[in-house]
């Protein structure tokens, strides 16, 4: 049998590609770190987060590639935000990691101060990575966050991006999207939602300040965000990770579309998943299956006004849909079935 | 995680565990893992578990998917030759991109089980039932009956006309199709398993023949041999012969046979297929099918059609044949379709040279055998009633393959062999089948077609290859084994797990727990809220939400 056996393994895996968390069929080397039996659950059960949670999702999937990644040498510090307040209603916590709280802001320098101390000790082996919402780095922490940047700290930064401030009520922050309903951008008058033309893109930011490597990564693509993670822990210097978390909650979907809408969001190219270091793209997942902007924003309540069948909503959708052309265009996105 | 040590410096509370915090009682609906019936599955007429087989392949596990296939099927290499696999046209990933080639690795299984030699299961020792079954004829029904009353552990004897087993396997199929070493080798491995075939033996009465040698039960499964005739006026020198004859006589190689230059088959199914193609191969030039409708109406499956086309052999569809003009000419008359599609006469008429005319118009079951069984009821074709068992109005007598009323294939035969030797073991001991209830369908729609890979461009040659072998024409051959592997990988594994650990992953609280290497997954009701996750993202839909009692 040793002949049909090698035979066997010379053929590659279609029945599900590589795109299911593991595959019995293959290297268990080759499988993602959330397939392991023994994987760290770094964030482990009993948080507090909503149904379909994709940051609890998005968190753990980066933790235990983090950890994987380091051998379990690894400190985190976290700014608040959803991510902080489900996991760690005092005296209980969710993290099966050395976890750091501060202020809402301040996430980066603290992490920056724990990398120095570190550094100090010669312990320069143990990782630091911090994380917060996009409200925490987007706009409360962006001063600190810039100077982490500038001074090049050895901190690797993931921001879990779920476009609003999601546990105080669904408010905006400048990751909302156009047009997007929320408590403070309602879905009324001549613009209903959030507006055009303002609004933070993160990752372009990043890559302003000039550091070492940034990243967008997405909990529909597993593979891909572990691969990120497990490139960007051994580099040295300030590192970037932006990961799109659908919010079942503020975003106004199912709890189990979560996926379906990270996914739909990264086919539809409004979130694109690219690398770039040193100052060029050097990396980009490609649109397996692309579909138009609708397909992925019908399912959010948030934009259910964009569905009226007005002249002005069709109007909005175009422009959403001229955005998402337009990052497929920026990082050569269109090419079909690239992986298998 | 380690509580914190006491400290005098500050105050602190010791850090516990989320994990006493039980989210499970926020769910208003739980995830249950669920096996789905495959449309495969639920397409077989043997009722093989196909996705069952073809996971133990794709895991290059060949010799424990022959085994699973084999629970059901005991033909895997005269199958994927000469089944018309309706399994794949069932098959979910025909609507990503093709079917999967079943066909293709079950021959590929069958054939390797043939080249090494592998044993059927033994049939169980020491628990004798003590009855002895009689299988009137060694067809694919009565042979794949006596295999499971074997297994079941009933002593089985077959009782078989011809001077060979087989049935149409054996006199029907044409050699191209099936050739007679890979027949020879699976009729040997049930026979092995100590069941009893007398050759050349013909029964003519059921109940004495049971009465006379102490037989409990019998099944009965003579087929259809007599090749339906036309009344039509012919000179004496007119060759005229039908299809099933000139099968049988192509096949048993006795003598030459002397069809002329110029052939016409009359008729529209497989039969008229095969014997319009092995007039060719007997050295006819001109092979011409008559058939009374178009292709649309044609009972032949189109493979074969298209097969027979390349192969020289012509077609005139509308045509109704009529009379001779002579020795050596026939007349057929043009017909047309009506608004029902069926064939009018249209008073139009044509003249054909004709050497030999073959009639493929069918074939009816010999009246006489049930004629001498009381209580056996026929229908006006001569086919055989039987209940929901197999059995017909005598008690004890079961009956199946084309000896009954509905479709007739090799696959549909071996099903009734299966069918029959449960109800038989059941009738024996005095007992109830177990009716296995049925799994819900696996839909299309349950699938998550996200997951499943396209084959890249540069496996598509490998792909035909796969696809040609649709023909079952010896010259193409089989599988090598790489490309059944990968044919085999192609299977979605429709509604039943195979451990992709996608709900494992997705969980968005670690509470789907892995249970091991094929043992498959549990739901953790601690923690799992309900949101469902898992059961999207499943890729073969084998996870249903469940509302709870709230």
């Amino acid at each position: 049998m040793s002949d049909l056996e090698n035979g066997a393994a010379r053929v590659r895996f279609y029945q599900t590609g590589t795109f299911t968390v593991g595959n019995r069929l293959i290297d268990p080397a080759l499988r993602t770190v959330q397939a392991a039996p023994d994987r760290p659950n770094a964030l482990t059960s009993g948080h507090r987060a909503c149904q379909g949670c994709g940051q609890a999702l998005g968190a753990r999937y980066v933790l235990d590639a983090a950890m994987r990644a380091t051998g379990g040498r690894l400190v985190t510090v976290n700014a608040t935000g959803c991510l902080e307040v489900f996991t760690t209603a005092s005296p209980e916590s969710a993290w099966q990691v050395p976890w750091m709280h501060s202020v809402f802001g301040n996430a980066a320098p603290v992490a920056a101060g724990v990398a120095a101390a570190l550094a100090v000790k010669g312990k320069q082996d143990i990782r630091v990575l911090a994380q917060g919402g996009d409200g925490g780095t987007a706009d409360i922490g962006f001063g600190p966050l810039s100077g982490m940047f500038e001074r090049n700290d050895d901190v690797l930064y993931v921001c879990y991006d779920n476009q609003g401030y999601m546990n105080t009520g669904v408010q905006r922050s400048s990751a909302t999207p156009p047009t997007a309903r929320t408590a403070t951008t309602p879905a009324l008058g001549a613009e209903p939602g959030n507006t055009f033309g303002q609004g933070k893109n993160l990752p372009a930011l990043a890559m302003a300040h000039g550091i070492p490597y940034v990243a967008t990564a997405s909990v529909a693509d597993l593979h891909d965000l572990e691969a990120k993670i497990l490139r960007a822990i051994p580099m040295r210097g300030a590192r970037y990770v932006h990961v799109d978390v659908p919010c079942p909650l503020g975003w106004g979907h199912a709890g189990d579309e979560t996926i379906q809408v990270a996914r739909l969001a990264v086919e539809s190219g409004l979130f694109p998943l690219f690398e770039w270091q040193a100052g060029a793209i050097t990396g980009r997942t490609q649109i397996r299956r692309r579909v138009p902007v609708d397909a992925c924003l019908r399912l959010q309540r948030r934009f259910a006004h964009l569905f009226d069948g007005s002249e002005a909503s069709r109007a909005r959708l175009a422009r959403l849909q001229g955005i998402a052309d337009a990052n497929i265009e920026r990082f050569g996105l269109a090419a079909e079935e690239t992986r298998s | 995680m380690k509580a914190h040590e006491p400290s005098d410096s500050a105050v602190t509370l010791d850090a516990g565990s989320s994990k006493v915090n039980h989210t499970g009682s926020w769910r208003t609906e739980r995830p249950v893992y669920v096996d789905r019936l495959p449309p495969c599955n639920a397409a077989c007429p043997a009722g093989e578990d196909i996705q069952g087989w073809l996971y133990r392949a794709e895991e290059g596990d060949y010799r424990g998917a022959w085994e699973r296939l084999v629970v059901h099927n005991p033909f895997p290499a005269i199958m994927g030759r000469v089944c018309y696999h309706p399994c794949e046209g069932a098959c979910n990933r025909a609507q990503l991109d093709e079917a999967v080639g079943i066909h293709s690795v079950e021959r590929f299984l069958g054939d390797l089980a043939v080249s090494k030699g592998w044993a059927l299961p033994a049939p169980p020792v020491g628990d004798a039932v003590g009855k002895r079954v009689l299988v009137v004829g060694a067809g694919p029904s009565g042979l794949a009956a006596a295999y499971h009353l074997r297994r079941l552990g009933h002593a089985v004897e077959i009782r078989e006309a011809a001077p060979a087993a087989g049935g149409m396997m054996r006199y029907g199929i044409p050699k191209y199709r099936l050739p007679r070493e890979v027949l020879d080798a699976e009729i040997a491995r049930i026979i092995a398993l100590g069941v009893t075939l007398r050759l050349s033996e013909k029964v003519d009465d059921i109940p004495k023949t049971m009465a006379q040698d102490g037989f409990d039960a019998c099944f009965v499964a003579v087929g259809a041999q007599i090749g339906r005739r036309i009344e039509m006026p012919a000179p004496d020198a007119a060759r005229i012969i039908d299809a099933v004859t000139l099968l049988a006589q192509a096949a048993s190689g006795s003598g030459p046979i002397q069809l002329g230059r110029r052939v016409a088959v009359v008729g529209g199914g497989n039969t008229a297929i095969d014997a319009a193609r092995v007039a060719r191969r007997l050295g006819a030039d001109d092979a011409m099918i008559l058939y009374r409708r178009s292709w649309a109406e044609m009972p032949a499956h189109e493979e074969e059609v298209i097969e027979a086309l390349d192969e020289g052999v012509t077609v005139r569809w509308l045509r109704e044949v009529r009379r001779f003009a002579g020795p050596d000419r026939i007349v057929v008359e043009k017909m047309a379709l009506d608004a029902e599609r069926r064939p009018r006469p249209t008073g139009e008429f044509e003249e054909l040279p004709v050497d030999t005319l073959i009639l493929a118009l069918g074939q009816s079951v010999d009246p006489t055998l049930f004629a001498r069984v009381p209580g056996a009821k026929c229908e006006s074709d001569g086919t055989v009633d039987v209940d929901g068992a197999l059995m017909t109005g005598h008690p004890g007598i079961f009956a199946g393959g084309d000896l009954v009323p509905g479709e007739r294939s090799v696959t549909v035969a071996v099903g009734h062999g299966k069918k029959a030797a449960r109800h038989i073991d059941a009738y024996l001991r005095g007992a109830d089948v177990a009716d296995g209830t049925k799994h819900a369908p696996a839909t299309f729609e349950r699938i998550n077609p996200w997951y499943y890979g396209d084959a890249p461009k540069t496996v598509a040659p490998m792909l035909a290859r796969a696809r040609r072998t649709a023909g079952f024409d010896e010259v193409h051959g089989g599988l090598d084994e790489a490309s059944a592997a990968f044919e085999a990988r192609r299977c979605l594994s429709c509604g039943n797990c195979f451990g992709c650990d996608n709900c494992y992953g997705v969980c968005p609280d670690n509470a789907v727990i892995k249970l091991g290497p094929g043992e498959r997954y549990r739901v953790d009701l601690d923690f799992c809220k309900g949101c469902g996750l898992c059961a999207k993202e499943c890729p073969c839909g084998a996870i249903q939400m469940v509302p709870e009692d709230v």
